[in-house]
């Protein structure tokens, strides 16, 4: 292996690991709030076919950006309908979410795949400009990546430093503390439902988008529930979610490098590197895990009034 | 089963006025998919009436609505019977797609052994694969370690690469260089079909099963422990009840009856293995479970619905080029409707 | 009912609070029926009466967590509307639960900042705990800012939620049953808070139904029974009889007092010899135990709830299996056994959640009861279960215990004290030889209370082994044999009830006696 395709793996491990981020981001937010949102891979799905279907049709990928984290939101938004004013069982809600996005994805992608787009323009790491061609070129990244890292301390800034991550992160220990300090925990949830489905749909859009510029049905591949896996690796907090996504992105770039470089092993069985990755996560860190989780993380709130 | 009427069947609502209200949630979910149909150019009167005339209309259209029920009515019990302890089996399509493998191992490696010898044993060996599948999910659940709605998920991914993986490889047939497949089955390996439709003996085992389902649940002991595990957990483990090994066999048993869903696909349909055979059953039989509430009769209509609605998926594919991947659509909108009003059910589903 | 005079140290006529003519109705339950309270600065006001009263949902109502159904409040003569506890805030009323509103994984410092009023939209901590230090100092409430929630003692929680209260500029201090979770000593720490804060001008509304501390501290008493004001008296007026007769009808059938039988040389029902188990997360480790229990004798495990009841609890029944150390039961060891095994044994379980700990909600009580015997139940492999013998067992417990329960009602309908019935007869049944009851009053009215601890004695009577763990100092030494205290995982003790009073037990519940006492003999 040489050391352009160590790069090269580098360079698409950040690529993959870019929309991890912004999934788990918006994951981190939704349990935080005490929901776990199990339908985050529907939610990116429809997100990314959007995303790349606004995008064919002005042209402008700026557009389909913004699209998606609409239409992530949008989604995540009925799911928070589901299970804040109606009570329901939020990982039955999710998988439900999951199915309604499986479906609605392929509907809206339908007349876009095989479509072609330009994506987003990428720029050059400032200062790396002056190395050879070869190896700058491979580290050429789009706003979206550029924007991940400042995104992950922002959302480290929103949920520790702020007036409305404390009440956010209260709702998710304990509603009725909350509710007593005088706030809304159901008006909160919405709100962080919103937030972390347009997060995701911004990981969305930065895979159809910006990365693979194509639709294909079910492109995202069990992204959504490697973000959940991720939370839990990442303790609830967004910057250690950065470097689990780097992790997974790592998996699946090397994944890709060996299926290129012709090493006999079957590209069926490669394929299933992120997921046992991600089982061998939670297998690993799950169970201890579980006191580092939102106390109220996944418990439907009834309200005051009981 | 206590024999004097008590006051909890009594809620179980006039049995008309529970079909009057599934009624209502399905015609509400079909008008909501119908909306999006026609927003989305397509016309969805004629699908309905495509569906129907496919379906419903010929004796041969109703009998391939019957054999898509097959794997259906497995892959239901397969989540029916764990979310009686309180389990959430989404991992179907996994345990399906081993089920098929191991069955298909057996059918090329025992091919010369007669049917009434070789069917048992790929049925057996469907078991096995399934509810193999199932216990890594199962063995983490027990040991408190990970949830099994995402373990089963995740390994739905893994499932199906293993087994294309098979079938380019050591199982490859020689002939069809096009479409890779599994070499055929040899006629031991087939379960037999009657009325000269593809309708297979599957059907008579998943009904045999749908059966004992609903014994098991209403008259034995296992019932009774396995609603009280679902009911509280906490207070079945004080009164001495094993969860663990509730918690290990009862997910194992779903996955195995996935994994006969495998099998008597392979077996009754298709005679070989094929990548991707399956087009979501597993999925499916989740939707199926949680929309009829778990029961038997309930997953018996169900059933029969979601089968006549994936006929109508295929014929949207078919006469008005969309994926069938948007029946989905209208299952999820019908469980959301059910969420979103839960004392329209007559038992409240735990989890 | 006329409302008593002002407390002499009040300048004037015009309360800080005043309810009129409150109601409250729960489905089946009139909770408050035509209440009317006042309440001035700078005195303590008491609210006295028995579980179910309506004490704390008359002060729910003032502090919005229930819209009343009818009636007036007023603030410093001026009408008031509170729809929710964010009103209640924001007219000065701040309340203190029994389940602190606190969250373990938040520091001090966050958790008050939760509850400030003005909090900017940026959070800054440090001048949280600038004013956290100032208050801790003027009234005697020190807590370590920038320890996390979950460290703390209850004693200490409690001087958070008061701290929260301070902060949020509460001027009326509403406290609901402070002391059921503190140690003697804690309680006059307490008390002392009340007293400072009484001087600086707070109003404080004391909700309780222990008359020792009403008589202690409070200026004015009101006492509710069931939904209505039965009496309203200054201090000066008060005594146990006057109270006792205006919080009751009728006077009490009092437990009977059964001799207290001598623990014969026999096989200890359940020996612990030298078990440590370790914990989960949040849980506590339980330190070289030895403990033996009789048959025919009652042993009392008091302490705080919190330092390992819960373990011990899940130890003896064989919910989890001890590190070090061994278990027996009836001579034999059992260190190993599962749940299944040590029932076989004859041992049982009385929880204090029955809803949560015992029953399966929506399953009937008869189906209830076949649940732990199932396999006396079940014929032909499991494949059917007798239900005409499960029935007649709950026949002939019934008639042993005296109750009577609907047979077919879903267990979830039951009231609070049924359910500990329920629960109590399906474990009687059969004639249990150990049973381990938990909080076995917690939350019960008076009548289910006198029945659950008569049924004890019952037990205790016919022979069988009894651990009752309790937070409940009375009821420990009213009942018990032999008295044990368990704190941070170990155990003091045995004791006799009457060679030791509730101050030594209380200081060894809360540590500040140490429990490297003797081991039992």
């Amino acid at each position: 292996m040489s050391v352009l395709s160590i790069l090269g793996v580098i360079s698409s491990a950040i690529f993959s690991g870019a929309s991890l981020l912004y999934a788990t981001l918006g994951e981190i937010l939704d349990e935080r709030a005490g929901v776990v949102d199990l339908g985050l891979e529907g939610v990116m799905l429809v997100s990314a076919a959007t995303g790349f279907g606004v995008t064919v049709r002005t042209g402008n990928p700026y557009l389909g950006v913004l699209a998606a984290m609409l239409a992530g939101g949008l989604m995540n938004l009925l799911f928070a309908y589901l299970v804040v004013a109606r009570r329901a069982n939020q990982l039955a809600s999710g998988l439900a979410l999951m199915f309604f996005g499986f479906g609605m994805s392929a509907l809206i992608g339908r007349p876009y795949v095989g479509s072609r787009i330009n994506g987003l323009p990428r720029y050059s790491l400032p200062g790396l400009s002056d190395l050879p061609p070869l190896i700058s070129s491979q580290f050429r990244f789009d706003l979206l990546i550029y924007l991940a890292l400042p995104t992950a301390i922002l959302i480290a800034w929103l949920l520790f430093r702020t007036r409305w991550g404390l009440g956010l992160r209260a709702v998710g220990e304990n509603p009725n503390a909350a509710f007593a300090a005088g706030r809304d925990p159901r008006w909160i949830r919405y709100q962080a439902l919103f937030l972390g489905g347009a997060l995701a749909g911004l990981g969305a859009a930065h895979l159809s988008i910006a990365w693979t510029m194509t639709w294909g049905e079910y492109m995202t591949a069990g992204r959504g529930f490697i973000a959940v896996a991720l939370v839990i690796f990442s303790k609830w907090h967004p910057l250690r979610a950065v470097a689990g996504a780097l992790l997974f992105g790592g998996a699946v770039a090397f994944q890709l490098l060996l299926q290129a470089s012709g090493i006999p092993i079957s590209p069926f069985l490669l394929d299933t590197i992120p997921y046992v990755l991600t089982l061998l996560v939670l297998i690993a860190w799950g169970g201890t895990r579980k006191h580092a989780a939102p106390a109220s993380l996944g418990r439907v709130y009834l309200g005051a009034e009981q | 089963m206590t024999d004097k009427p008590s006051p909890r069947l009594l809620l179980k609502l006039d049995p008309l006025v529970a079909a009057l209200r599934y009624l209502t949630i399905f015609l509400v979910a079909f008008a909501l998919f119908g909306l999006i149909l026609w927003l989305a150019g397509k016309d969805p009167l004629q699908a309905i009436r495509d569906t129907f005339s496919s379906t419903l209309g010929t004796g041969y259209g109703l009998s391939e609505v019957v054999v898509k029920m097959i794997p259906l009515l497995f892959t239901a019990v397969a989540v029916a019977l764990p979310s009686r302890v309180g389990l959430i089996n989404v991992g179907g399509e996994g345990q399906l797609y081993m089920g098929a493998w191991l069955a298909t191992w057996a059918a090329l490696t025992f091919a010369a052994l007669p049917p009434w010898a070789l069917l048992p044993l790929m049925a057996a060996m469907g078991m096995v694969g399934g509810a193999l599948w199932a216990f890594i999910p199962a063995f983490l659940r027990a040991r408190g370690l990970v949830n099994e709605t995402i373990t089963t998920l995740l390994m739905n991914y893994v499932a199906p690469s293993i087994v294309t993986f098979f079938i380019y490889g050591p199982w490859r047939s020689p002939l069809n260089a096009l479409y890779p497949q599994t070499i055929d089955f040899v006629p031991a390996a087939r379960l037999p079909a009657f009325f000269g439709t593809r309708l297979h003996l599957g059907l008579i085992l998943a009904l045999l099963f749908l059966l004992l389902y609903w014994l098991v649940m209403k008259y034995t002991r296992w019932g009774l422990e396995m609603r009280a595990i679902g009911g509280n957990p906490q207070a079945a483990r004080r009164n001495g009840l094993p969860l663990t090994t509730y918690v290990i066999a009862i997910l194992c048993l779903g996955g195995a009856l996935a994994g006969l869903a495998g099998m008597s696909e392979v077996s009754g349909i298709h005679g070989r293995l094929r990548p991707g055979f399956s087009p979501g059953f597993g999925y499916m039989g989740f939707l199926i479970s949680w929309l009829s509430g778990g029961g038997p009769l309930g997953i018996l209509i169900m059933s029969f619905l979601a089968a006549v609605i994936s006929t109508g998926g295929d014929i949207l594919q078919i006469k008005q080029g969309l994926p069938f991947a948007v029946v989905n659509i209208l299952l999820a909108i019908s469980l959301f409707v059910i969420l979103a009003r839960p004392s329209l059910l007559t038992k409240g589903k735990q989890a | 009912m006329s409302l008593p005079e002002p407390p002499p140290s009040h300048p004037g006529p015009t309360p800080l609070i005043s309810m009129r003519e409150m109601r409250k109705v729960f489905p089946g339950v009139v909770a408050n029926d035509g209440v009317d309270l006042d309440v001035f600065p700078g005195e303590i006001h008491a609210l006295l009466g028995e579980n179910g009263a309506g004490k704390s949902t008359l002060m729910k109502m003032l502090y919005g967590f229930y819209r009343p159904d009818a009636g007036r409040i007023t603030l410093n003569g001026r009408p008031l509307t509170i729809r929710s506890p964010h009103d209640a805030r924001a007219a000065g009323i701040g309340m203190l639960f029994q389940d602190f509103t606190l969250i373990p994984a938040f520091t001090v410092a966050e958790n008050i900042a939760l509850f400030l009023p003005r909090l900017p939209a940026v959070v800054d901590l440090k001048a949280v705990r600038r004013r956290i230090e100032q208050l801790s100092a003027r009234y005697s409430l020190k807590v370590e800012p920038g320890a996390a929630v979950s460290q703390l003692s209850i004693g200490e929680q409690q001087k958070v939620e008061i701290l929260k209260l301070l902060l949020s500029d509460a001027r009326l201090l509403i406290l609901d049953e402070p002391t059921r979770v503190l140690a003697p000593h804690e309680v006059e720490s307490l008390m002392q808070v009340l007293q400072s804060l009484r001087q600086d001008g707070y109003a404080i509304v004391l909700i309780t139904h222990k008359l020792r501390e009403v008589l202690d501290c409070a200026d004015r008493i009101t006492v509710l029974r069931s939904g209505r004001v039965a009496g309203a008296l200054l201090r000066a007026e008060a005594n146990e009889d006057k109270l006792l007769g205006l919080m009751f009808e009728k006077a009490l059938s009092a437990v009977q007092a059964v001799e207290k039988a001598e623990a014969l040389a026999q096989v200890p029902a359940l020996e612990l010899r030298g078990v440590w188990t370790r914990a989960e997360g949040a849980g506590t480790s339980l330190k070289d135990l030895h403990l033996s229990i009789y048959p025919g004798e009652i042993v009392g495990v008091a302490g705080v709830s919190g330092n390992g009841q819960k373990e011990l609890g899940e130890l003896i029944l064989g919910v989890v299996a001890p590190e070090r150390g061994s278990k027996l039961l009836f001579g034999e060891d059992a260190t190993r056994e599962s749940v299944r095994a040590t029932r076989k044994r004859g041992v049982r379980f009385i929880p204090e959640n029955p809803l949560l700990m015992a029953c399966v909600p929506f399953m009937t009580v008869l189906e209830n009861m076949a649940l732990t015997r199932a396999d006396r139940y079940a014929r032909s492999g499991g494949l059917r279960l007798d239900w005409p013998a499960v029935r007649e067992d709950f026949a002939q417990s019934s008639r042993a215990l005296g109750y009577s329960l609907p047979m077919f009602a879903p267990a979830k309908s039951l009231s609070g004290g049924n359910l500990q019935r329920m629960v109590i007869l399906r474990e009687m049944m059969g004639g249990p030889r150990l049973i381990l009851a938990s909080y076995l009053t917690r939350g019960l009215d008076v009548q289910s209370t006198i029945a659950a601890r008569q049924a004890l004695l019952q037990a205790r009577q016919g022979g069988s082994g009894v651990l009752l763990i309790s937070e409940d100092l009375e009821e420990l030494f009213a009942l018990s044999d032999r008295l044990v205290v368990l704190y941070e995982g170990r155990i003091a003790g045995p004791f006799k009830p009457s060679e030791t009073d509730v101050y030594r037990v209380g200081r060894l519940m809360t540590g500040s006696e140490s429990t490297d006492v003797a081991h039992d003999g």
